[in-house]
């Protein structure tokens, strides 16, 4: 019930109070403030690591070759491992239902000239399914596509830097360039979110690659998108089976790392969320630890103020207040000061983590914030604590004889 | 209005215990004017404060305005207390926060009389104690007398049965004191019971009864010559 007399006298003894009250009120909103900016802090750790690893498709696999290290079935060290359609193909068919995207890579440099304007690329000799994998934007046209795959299309997409260079302002689509003398069609111009250095690439089909540059069926990486219905120990799992199934059928020994690699982000995704289960432990540890030395800062506050006040309650007690009146005006004063001070913390806290934004990025810090919910929890432990650091002591106050109290100086 | 019957009470101290009073009976009528006189440590605080429900005794019947008073709890204890009794201390227990009107204002709260009423009636309880101009100052910018006169003024505005005073002047000089007991009779006159403890004969003799403790006991109690004047009246 809002009794308007109580609360004045709340009002009262809290404004004659003001040191008390300030004290306890800083303890409040500094455990809240502290509360705020630590898990404000952690949330910007986590959101920055999820950040680090948006460039390639989150479930990607990248399948890379080199020199073999150890000798294996007679054969020698140092003999040099050649992908091939074959081993895509040996993947396609073994575990379709495991592959969402699934794509070649054929590295080439070529020298790029259009009318006087020339320049060396890489060029990426692909399937239609990498854009997929690299998360390709295509801003003008269009990617690879099947048709050109059988084709054998001498077909280009360009990336955003190298129409820049090449043709300026100008329109690029449709338009023919030469690769090393061999005339190429631009079917499109793509932007990437990984950076200036993706979009100094040209994507072209791998079969045209492969016919015109060796021809042989060679490919440098295969990349895989695997299925995102698999659970991430499953992923894993897969792509362990298939390093191992890889470099059997390469007569890679089973533990070459060099020869035959697979960089797996189902692995990646796996660090970083024991990474982040880690910090969110932590920050349960050091979060519980500010809200008691919290809890433990407002009991103490309200233990001396009430000791403090003991003769007042006697003299209130003589002039005929209940035990109840005194222990309710000690627990609302209590929970007035708590909640105030406790929302000017998180007040507070949320406006200074909204202004560090990504101010913090080089200490991996990014976009620091804390769900509401959490803080709203946290202010109410206070509160809760706030009742009962006022409640107890108050109960215990009001309950000694007015006598007894009335001695107390 | 007050009757104490064969009352004992005994202060624990350690393992041992004090006992202060031994056997008390004493019996105040309604408008009665008394006081305590004794030595200090004789016990008189001691039996106004169990008069004052403020403490309890341990043996004997003790009978406030004919209702006999037993196993109180606190609660109940602090009802009575706003109803029936107004105190004033020797150290005047002034709320220091607390301006001399609200301090005065503080038993109607507890009474559950409204704000405004409760602030109309202390200012003119405060006039009565000749401190209106007062009325808005802490107590830390009074003087004792005056304190005194505020605490005065706070006893009396829940219009009690009885004023319990202990050593009301003991912190106050000569002058002071005489305007304090000046009080204390004006209320007496009104119809008021008044119970106060002193130890100074000056004080004693302005009451018409004074009632004499030597280590808890009750060594003499006898009119004084305003009682008697006032006894004669009656007859
Ligand atoms: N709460 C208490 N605990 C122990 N001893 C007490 C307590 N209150 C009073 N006494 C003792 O009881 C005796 C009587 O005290 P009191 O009634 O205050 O005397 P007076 O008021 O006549 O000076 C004193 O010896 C005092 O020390
Ligand atoms: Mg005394």
């Amino acid at each position: 019930m809002f009794d308007l007399d109580a609360w004045r006298e709340i009002f009262q003894s809290i404004n004659k109070n003001k040191l008390r009250a300030m004290l306890s009120g800083f303890t409040v909103a500094f455990a809240i403030l502290l509360f705020t900016l630590l898990f404000g802090i952690v949330n910007g750790l986590q959101n920055f690591f999820t950040q680090a690893f948006v460039d390639d498709a989150d479930n990607s696999m990248f399948v890379r070759t080199w020199k073999t290290t150890k000798p294996y079935k007679g054969l020698q060290s140092g003999r040099r491992i050649q992908l091939k359609n074959e081993h895509l193909d040996y993947i396609l068919e073994e575990h379709s239902e495991k592959v969402q995207h699934i794509s070649a890579r054929k590295y080439l440099n070529v020298r790029i000239t259009y009318k006087t304007k020339q320049d060396n690329y890489s060029i990426r000799a692909v399937h239609p399914d990498h854009r997929y994998l690299e998360k390709t934007i295509i801003d003008e046209g269009r990617f690879i596509n099947q048709l050109d795959l059988n084709q054998k299309n001498k077909v280009i997409v360009i990336g955003r830097l190298v129409k820049k260079d090449l043709f300026g302002e100008r329109l690029a689509l449709g338009k023919y360039v030469n690769l090393n003398d061999i005339s190429y069609k631009i079917v499109g111009v793509f932007s990437d979110e990984g950076g200036d250095r993706e979009e100094r690439n040209v994507y072209m089909p791998i079969t045209t690659a492969q016919m015109l540059y060796g021809n042989n069926d060679y490919i440098d990486n295969i990349l895989i998108g695997y299925n995102p219905r698999l659970t991430i120990d499953r992923a894993v799992a897969f792509g362990n089976r298939l390093e191992r199934e890889l470099r059997q059928k390469l007569n890679i020994h089973p533990d070459d790392q060099s020869a035959l690699f697979i960089r797996n982000m189902a692995e990646a995704n796996k660090n970083v969320g024991q990474l982040t289960t880690a910090l969110f432990f932590i920050v349960i540890l050091v979060g519980s630890g500010t809200l008691i030395a919290g809890i433990i800062g407002i009991s103490n506050i309200m233990i001396f103020s009430i000791k403090e006040r003991t003769k007042e309650f006697g003299i209130r007690k003589a002039l005929g207040a209940k035990p109840g009146s005194i222990i309710s005006m000690v627990v609302k004063e209590s929970l007035l000061i708590t909640s105030i001070a406790g929302y000017l913390g998180l007040v507070l806290g949320t406006f200074i983590l909204s202004q560090i934004g990504d101010g913090l990025e080089e200490y991996f810090i990014y976009n620091p914030s804390v769900s509401s919910g959490i803080v709203i929890g946290a202010t109410f432990t206070l509160i809760i604590a706030g009742l009962l650091a006022g409640y107890l002591p108050a109960k215990k106050a009001a309950q000694i004889k007015p006598i007894v109290a009335l001695r107390a100086d | 209005m007050i009757r104490i019957e064969g009352l004992h009470k005994s202060y624990p101290i350690g393992k041992d215990s004090l006992h202060v009073l031994k056997g008390l009976d004493l019996h105040i009528k309604e408008g009665e004017f008394v006081s305590i006189m004794g030595s200090s440590g004789s016990g008189k605080s001691t039996l106004l404060n169990i008069v004052g429900l403020l403490d309890e005794h341990d043996v004997g019947n003790y009978y406030l305005n004919g209702q006999l008073i037993e196993k109180l709890n606190e609660k109940k204890a602090a009802v009575l207390r706003n109803k029936f009794l107004g105190f004033v201390f020797q150290s005047f227990n002034l709320i220091s926060y607390k301006t001399a009107v609200e301090n005065v204002a503080l038993p109607l709260y507890y009474k559950g009389v409204g704000r405004k009423e409760r602030l109309k009636t202390a200012l003119e309880y405060l006039e009565k104690v000749e401190l209106g101009p007062w009325a808005e100052h802490l107590p830390n910018e009074l003087s004792g007398g005056q304190k005194q006169r505020v605490a005065i003024a706070r006893a009396l505005v829940t219009v009690p049965k009885v004023i319990l005073a202990d050593e009301p002047t003991g912190a106050l000089d000569s002058t002071t004191t005489d305007s304090v007991m000046d009080l204390l009779k004006g209320i007496n006159d009104e119809g008021m019971t008044v119970f106060v403890i002193t130890h100074e004969e000056e004080v004693a003799e302005q009451t018409d009864r004074i009632v004499r403790l030597k280590d808890g006991v009750i060594i003499s109690d006898e009119l004084t010559e305003s009682g008697k004047a006032k006894a004669k009246q009656y007859v």
